[in-house]
Formats: C-alpha cells, sequence, structure tokens
C-alpha cells in the first residue's frame, strides 16, 4: 500500500520534480488564495490568471516554448493589469473586478491570438494547461523563489494587510501604507499566478490557490488556521493529483486541480466549521 | 472669541470657501471658519446637508472642489474619524480585540508587538461596555456592539482631532450616556471634538458649540444662539434637491491664501437663487468656547 504511494516517486526523477513544484506552489499559493477569497477576490484572480497570456505569449513568439522566457512575459503582463486595473479603480467609479473584466478580456483574446498565429495547437495547449511532469532545474528554482518572496512578504505585511482587508477606510485614516499594500498584494497574487502557469497552465493557474483556501473556510474559523488548513489541503491534492495521473495515465495538471475539487466537496460536506452533514444533525439551541 | 480671521491656530481646522462635493454638485458650498483646537462641536442639520461630507473632506478622504481645509500642525494620524457607516467586512475571521487593537497602529505599526498594549485594549474595550468580547469573531456582534467596538478603536487612537459621523445612532441609551461621558473626557483632555448629531436635545446639553449646516453653513456660534426656532426653519427650507441642470456658481474662485485676511465669505449669490444664499447675520463665526 505504501509503495504504492511513494514508488512513483522514488522510481522517477520526473514525478520528484512534479511533487517538488507542486509542494512549492502550494505552500505559497495556498495562502495567498485565503487572502483572496476573504476579500472576496476569488473570481478576479481568475480573471488576472488570463491577463498573464498575452505576455507568456511574447515570450513564445520570442524564445519558442521556453520557461524563463514565457513566464518573465506572463510576470510583465499580470503586473502591468494588476497594476492598471487597480490604479483605474482607485481613480474612477469603476469598481476593481470591472476594470479587470475589461483588462483580461483584451488580454486573454491578444494572447490566444498571438500564439495561434505562429505556434501549433500543441503549443496552445501547452500553455493553456500546463507542463507539470515537464519541469526543468530552473521553473523548479523559480516556483521555490516564488513560495520564499510571498511568505516573506506575507510574514513583512500581515498586520496591514489584515487591515486592508477588515477595513480599508480605516487604514486609509490612520496612514500611507493602504495603497502600497493592495498592490503588494496583488503582485503577490501576479507572482503566484505566474507559479502556476508554469506548473498547471493559464487556464488551471488558479486551482491549486483558490480550491484549497475556498475548502479551508470548512476547517478552520480564524486566519491563524486558515492558512495551514489551505497549504495542507493544497499538499494533499498535489500528491493525490500526481499519483491519480501516474497510474490512470490522466493529464497531471487537471488531475491535481481536480483532487483539489474532490477535497473542496469532502470539506463541504463533512467539515467540522458548517459542512452540510453536520446541519443534518439536530442539536439544541445553548442557553446563552 | 476669535475672529475668523485668526487662521493660523495650531491644531485647529480652518476651512476657506470650502466646496465640497460628487461630480460637481456642491453637499457643502463655500464654507469659511475655524474649529478651534480643543473645541466641542457638534455638526446638525437636515439629511443631505453635507455633514458627513463635511467630515469626509476634513479626512482628506474626498477633495475639495474648490477652497481648502487647512490642518496647521496636524498630521494624517492626529486625526481620528468613527465614520457613519463603516467599511468594516464583517464576515472576515477577525475578533474583536484584534479589531480594536487596529487603533494602536501609530504606535505598534505593522511589526512591533501588542503584547505591552493588552491592558489598553482591555481598558478599551471596558470604556464601551464590551469586557469579556475578546475573542469574539465580529461577525457576531449586533450593530450596537460593532459601533461600540470601532468607538473603542477611536479611543484607543490617542488622536488630537476625533471626528464623529453619527456616533450614536442604533446605540442604547444606557451607552449612548457612558460614550458622552467619553466624549467629554476626550474634551476635558484638550482633544478636538466634532460630532455629527441628530438628537437636538443631545447636543444642548452636551456640546457647547455647533455648526447649523445645510450645504451653506446656516449658523455657527455657541449653542443655544444657534439652535433657535428661526435658525431651524431656515436651515430646513433650504432645499436637498440635486438639480441635474443646476447653473454653474458664480461666486468668484476662492484662492486658498488671499482671502486670508478678509472677513467675509467670499461669495456673491448669484440672483436666482438669493433665498438659498441667505447668509446669517453672523458671517464670522464664533467659536473657542472653553467648556
Amino acid at each position: 500500500m505504501i509503495d504504492l504511494l511513494t514508488a512513483p516517486f522514488l522510481e522517477f526523477a520526473f514525478m520528484r520534480r512534479a511533487l517538488a513544484g507542486c509542494v512549492a506552489l502550494s505552500v505559497g499559493a495556498a495562502p495567498v488564495g485565503v487572502f483572496l477569497t476573504l476579500r472576496r477576490m476569488s473570481l478576479m484572480s481568475e480573471a488576472m490568471s488570463h491577463a498573464i497570456l498575452p505576455g507568456a505569449a511574447v515570450g513564445f513568439l520570442w524564445a519558442g516554448l521556453s520557461l524563463p522566457a514565457m513566464t518573465l512575459g506572463g510576470l510583465v503582463a499580470g503586473l502591468a493589469v494588476a497594476l492598471l486595473s487597480g490604479f483605474i479603480a482607485r481613480s474612477t467609479v469603476l469598481r476593481e473586478d470591472a476594470s479587470l473584466a475589461a483588462f483580461y478580456l483584451m488580454s486573454l483574446a491578444a494572447g490566444v491570438l498571438l500564439i495561434s498565429a505562429r505556434g501549433s495547437s500543441i503549443d496552445l495547449l501547452h500553455i493553456l494547461f500546463g507542463t507539470v511532469l515537464a519541469l526543468d532545474d530552473d521553473a523548479l528554482v523559480l516556483l521555490g523563489g516564488i513560495a520564499t518572496v510571498t511568505l516573506a512578504t506575507l510574514a513583512i505585511a500581515y498586520r496591514p494587510l489584515v487591515m486592508e482587508c477588515v477595513d480599508p477606510l480605516f487604514l486609509r485614516s490612520v496612514g500611507r501604507a493602504s495603497g502600497p499594500v493592495h498592490y503588494c498584494f496583488l503582485a503577490l497574487v501576479v507572482l503566484n499566478l505566474v507559479g502556476g502557469f508554469a506548473a498547471l497552465g493559464t487556464l488551471l493557474a488558479v486551482g491549486l490557490m483558490l480550491l484549497p483556501a475556498i475548502s479551508a473556510r470548512f476547517w478552520a474559523l480564524d486566519l491563524t488556521g486558515l492558512m495551514p488548513a489551505a497549504v495542507i489541503l493544497a499538499l494533499a491534492a498535489s500528491v493525490a493529483g500526481l499519483l491519480v495521473s501516474y497510474y490512470a495515465s490522466l493529464p497531471t495538471g487537471p488531475a491535481i486541480v481536480l483532487a483539489a475539487g474532490l477535497l473542496y466537496v469532502v470539506s463541504m460536506l463533512l467539515g467540522p466549521r458548517g459542512g452540510l452533514v453536520w446541519r443534518l444533525i439536530p442539536a439544541r439551541h445553548l442557553e446563552a | 472669541m476669535t475672529a475668523s480671521r485668526d487662521l493660523s491656530v495650531p491644531g485647529g481646522l480652518t476651512f476657506r470657501g470650502l466646496t465640497l462635493g460628487y461630480a460637481r454638485h456642491p453637499a457643502v458650498h463655500h464654507l469659511d471658519g475655524t474649529i478651534a483646537p480643543g473645541s466641542l462641536t457638534a455638526v446638525v442639520g437636515p439629511n443631505g446637508a453635507g455633514k458627513s461630507t463635511l467630515l469626509k473632506g476634513i479626512m482628506g478622504e474626498i477633495r475639495p472642489l474648490e477652497g481648502e481645509v487647512s490642518r496647521s500642525g496636524l498630521a494624517r494620524q492626529d486625526i481620528a474619524y468613527l465614520p457613519q457607516a463603516a467599511e468594516v467586512d464583517r464576515s472576515f475571521p477577525i475578533g474583536v480585540f484584534d479589531l480594536v487593537a487596529m487603533g494602536l497602529w501609530r504606535r505598534v505599526g505593522p511589526w512591533r508587538s501588542l503584547k505591552a498594549h493588552r491592558p489598553a485594549v482591555e481598558a478599551a474595550l471596558a470604556a464601551v461596555g464590551l469586557t469579556g468580547f475578546e475573542r469574539r469573531p465580529i461577525g457576531t456582534l449586533s450593530g450596537g456592539q460593532l459601533r461600540r467596538a470601532l468607538f473603542a478603536r477611536v479611543l484607543l487612537q490617542d488622536a488630537r482631532v476625533i471626528l464623529l459621523d453619527e456616533p450614536f445612532a442604533a446605540i442604547d441609551a444606557r451607552t449612548t450616556d457612558e460614550l458622552l461621558g467619553l466624549v467629554h473626557g476626550w474634551h476635558a483632555e484638550g482633544r478636538t471634538v466634532v460630532a455629527v448629531l441628530h438628537d437636538l436635545d443631545q447636543v444642548a446639553r452636551h456640546f457647547p458649540s455647533t455648526l447649523l449646516l445645510a450645504r451653506e453653513k446656516v449658523a455657527w456660534g455657541a449653542t443655544p444662539e444657534v439652535l433657535t426656532a428661526d435658525n431651524l426653519r431656515r436651515a430646513r427650507r433650504l432645499c436637498e434637491a440635486w438639480d441635474e441642470d443646476a447653473p454653474v456658481c458664480r461666486a468668484p474662485v476662492a484662492h486658498p491664501h488671499d482671502e486670508a485676511g478678509h472677513g467675509h465669505a467670499p461669495h456673491a449669490p448669484a440672483p436666482q437663487d438669493h433665498s438659498i444664499h441667505d447668509h446669517s447675520t453672523r458671517d464670522h463665526p464664533t467659536h473657542g468656547h472653553a467648556a
């Protein structure tokens, strides 16, 4: 039994690399996802992940299917869209989601256009769905670096970030931290999306970021519980997805995201904090 | 009493031709005057009179359409603000203690430990009657309890100027009395307090000076002289209407500095809306009453 779980990783280097990449991604992206869901920005991050595409496409046109070039392009495009839409939301009547929707639609269309103009549909599939089983050293360093930067930034900006989430007006009224913290957080989102892009492709990049974070709401009450819970769920989904894809010869990216989705359904049903099953058990109300 | 020409009172708030509004429509129209440091001022007026807008303008949350607010000698952190509808996200999983402790931002910033300040936070909670609520998630508080928690946060901010927008709305009578006690405490400590209020009896009993606002300044000075039947009638008459086709205001542009020595409001009423520009007999706001 244990052999079944460990053999693929012991036997094949590409599985170990995939596991290492997924661990790095889980550790960094899941806490960011917790903040995203708490700020009701879940769908926004999905939109942002599409904004990465034209940058990756330019990298692809320039250097072919090379991860560093596409990552750099994606990073630039994602940051540009995040900053622009953040700026527009702060200085016009448009809310952040609306201005972002405008930008991401343009980006997605431009990205698909650019790739189709030059590459084959196989290339397009690679970019859309990722290549987690073909992570090279550069990609692993990139994913590890992103996780490190993410955790360090979250630790440094934790207090103002929480304040910005709970009561942005208050944070604006006591100092100038509000703007920098907001942009800093957007940058973290883009960084982790680019990491997710490398492993899972643009369409599923948000999968490991959001699904574990959403599931964590059924396991923990406050931030100090939510973030570890999300990381653990993301790690579990990564391992399960890799194993399933290995034994059943299924594409790895979708398998990982589906595993995270399955964990979400289980959490929703059985999670101790408001899981559906617990509603079926009648409990009398308390005295006070 | 200080005349309005005495403009650079350190720690005071001075309005010069201040016009605040949304999409060019003024909500506060050509307001002149000074809130003296250490004063306890109530801002009253009908709905849509620009009271909350005035507080937002003082905070710098919205930019003046014209004129200026000068906050001489006051940094941003010196002004504490309790908004009417706080933007608090009540679904965020955070406890009452942490919400209130945000008031310590000026002292602890992003990294310093809260441990040393724990007694201060607990004292602030006790002052608003929320002892024992430290670990309660803010989502489980009632509207009045959340309001009290926000009051405790203002208490911790230890600011020189405190702006309260309808602080006692949704708060029961006993707590209101306790919170009014806190307001008097701030006044006694020499802090400047400006509160938007609707209960005129409360204003008359607790606030030495009052600004009666109805987009224009209707009257500003000692509370008994402001809250006269005549003034209140005039405030009610000034319309709340948002006139989509309102003409461009023809008052000369108030230049922030060159009007300083000028006693009168820099304002020539347009003929067609003369009744609205019915200035109070006192163009010089009076203030600076010690309690």
